[in-house]
């Protein structure tokens, strides 16, 4: 049965991407002549984006549009869908009733140069325009609101179940929830900080959790746009930034003590490790939002790197037979990575979690000496 | 690549908002009551257990005690039987030596009784014979005597047997 399963997959799989490309380089033809730019590609699905782009190529592309918030002194606050960006190059623009033009380059919204005329002086804005605050619901942050109202449902239901049935053995979705949340307090957040203040951190620690497992597990969702929430560096950099402020908030007199002023360390030392101190203390947050980040971009990139392979070796439609082949050789791959993914889904959050924990554990830590 | 490496205005303040309002929501609503829903369980199941335990306890307990009294009894009733089997015996023995005794003072009872009879009737005895040798001698001397030559005989006789030498 599974045998079968993944020989149909492989080969829908080949045909699709294969022939994707095949229609998508007439247009891309038509437009420029370049070659297939796997770097390009890839950065391409990566990267937030201002819609969700599902398939096709140009004209033929298939995208559902996110609502676009931008703020800009000349024009104040503006809200529409992104659909009313036309076009399909590099450059797209929306020309709003207001008479704003705004343009979306490479996921970078500003004022266009047309409406640039109006702002009389100012000549460092000459080049980019007239700086647009970009507050719009991007791919990442719709995904992060989909697991967000997602893991309100799921564990509202949850809670809802223990009053329904108290005392009783757990069924259905709190039986699956369960375990993790168990392992959560018991594994993770007790033995690293303690039984009487975990409870304090229990609610953050959880909600990353489960926020970076579920963004992770959308992540490896196709066919639905190619999210990335948790291989954004802004939703990382907020989560690490929530680390770090829950530590140094919380820091008891004997972090500070053993960060300013480390004991059993010689005198001639100081100099050196009070400083490689007091770094480590901004370089943790920043490594657990790197880590994050980069690891699932990393898996992304990989299995994104195969299909480019396909693209390679097929030549746009015309050297079918090797795309063919190297598309056998590299869904399995692909296959074998989504499989690795999907361990890295949970490994990353619980990582993340744990160093979290670990970090919250040590700046509440009491004096044993 | 610049996209990739450069937070978004965007996405930091939306994250942090979205984030914040989620997490103090799922706290209210969802990380409160499940921490404790599961505590409670655990409580209750470790407070079950322990009761099983103290009752299992307390149920050998109960049995040994049960056992101990059986074993008492038992003892008890052995020592009673045993203490009546020797009341018994000693009871017979003495009715048994008792009884002896009655007896062999009864037999001397008779025994001497017979023996008082006895000198009685050798006493009574005597006394008759020695009347009826009186009146057979009274019979025979008034026979013998009736003669002088049998009297003369008779002193002589006497004479030669007496000896007077």
């Amino acid at each position: 049965m599974y045998t079968r399963f993944a020989l149909f997959f492989l080969t829908l799989t080949t045909t699709l991407w294969s022939q994707a490309w095949a229609s998508d380089s007439h247009d891309s033809h038509a437009e420029s002549t370049e070659a297939f730019n796997p770097s390009e590609f890839i950065i391409h699905h990566i990267a937030d984006a201002h819609d969700i782009h599902l398939w096709g190529e140009g004209h033929s592309a298939v995208h559902i549009p996110l609502p676009i918030i931008v703020y800009s002194d000349q024009h104040g606050l503006d809200v529409f869908m992104s659909s009313a960006f036309e076009g399909h190059g590099d450059v797209r623009t929306a020309i709003r009733p207001s008479g704003a033009t705004y343009e979306l380059s490479h996921g970078h919204i500003s004022l266009a140069h047309a409406d640039h005329g109006h702002d009389h002086d100012h000549g460092d804005h000459a080049h980019h325009g007239p700086h647009v605050y970009d507050l719009s619901i991007t791919k990442s942050i719709f995904g992060m609101l989909l697991m967000l109202a997602l893991m309100i449902v799921m564990f509202g239901r949850m809670a809802k179940s223990y009053r329904s049935r108290p005392g009783q053995a757990p069924t259905g979705l709190t039986n699956a929830l369960e375990p993790m949340v168990i392992f959560l307090r018991d594994e993770i957040a007790i033995p690293n900080i303690g039984e009487k203040k975990a409870e304090r951190f229990l609610p953050f620690l959880m909600s990353v959790f489960f926020f970076i497992f579920f963004a992770n597990l959308l992540g490896l969702v196709p066919f639905i746009g190619g999210f990335n929430v948790t291989g954004t560096l802004g939703i990382t950099m907020v989560l690490a930034t929530f680390v770090f402020l829950i530590t140094t908030l919380n820091g008891n007199k004997h972090y500070w003590g053993h960060l300013f002023w480390p004991p059993g360390v010689p005198l001639f030392v100081m100099p050196i490790i009070i400083p490689i101190e007091i770094v480590g203390m901004f370089l943790k947050p920043i490594v657990l939002m790197i880590r994050l980040t980069a690891n699932i971009s990393a898996g992304h990139i990989i299995i994104l790197s195969f299909v480019s392979l396909i693209l390679i070796f097929g030549k746009g439609g015309e050297a079918m037979a090797a795309g063919y082949g190297i598309g056998l050789f590299s869904t399995a791959f692909m296959i074998f990575m989504y499989c690795l993914e999907l361990l890295v889904a949970f490994l990353q959050a619980f990582v993340f979690t744990l160093l979290a924990a670990i970090y919250f554990g040590e700046a509440t830590h009491e004096a044993h000496h | 690549m610049e996209a990739l490496l450069t937070p978004a205005f965007g996405t930091v303040v939306w994250s942090t908002i979205a984030f914040l309002v989620v997490m103090f929501l799922l706290r209210k609503m969802a990380w409160g009551p499940i921490l404790a829903a599961l505590k409670e369980r655990e409580e209750s199941i470790s407070t079950a257990l322990n009761e099983a335990d103290k009752a299992r306890s307390e149920m050998t307990a109960l049995q040994e005690d049960n056992n101990r009294l059986l074993q008492e009894a038992r003892a008890e009733r052995d020592s009673m039987l045993r203490e009546a089997r020797d009341l018994a015996d000693q009871v017979v023995a003495e009715a048994k030596s008792k009884a002896k005794e009655e007896a062999n003072r009864e037999a001397e009872n008779a025994r001497q009784a017979i023996a008082t009879e006895r000198k009685a009737a050798v006493a009574e005895l005597k006394a008759e014979v020695a009347k009826l040798s009186v009146a057979i001698a009274e019979q025979l001397v008034r026979t013998e005597l009736s003669s002088n030559d049998k009297q003369e005989a008779l002193v002589q006789k006497l004479i030669e047997e007496s000896p007077l030498n």
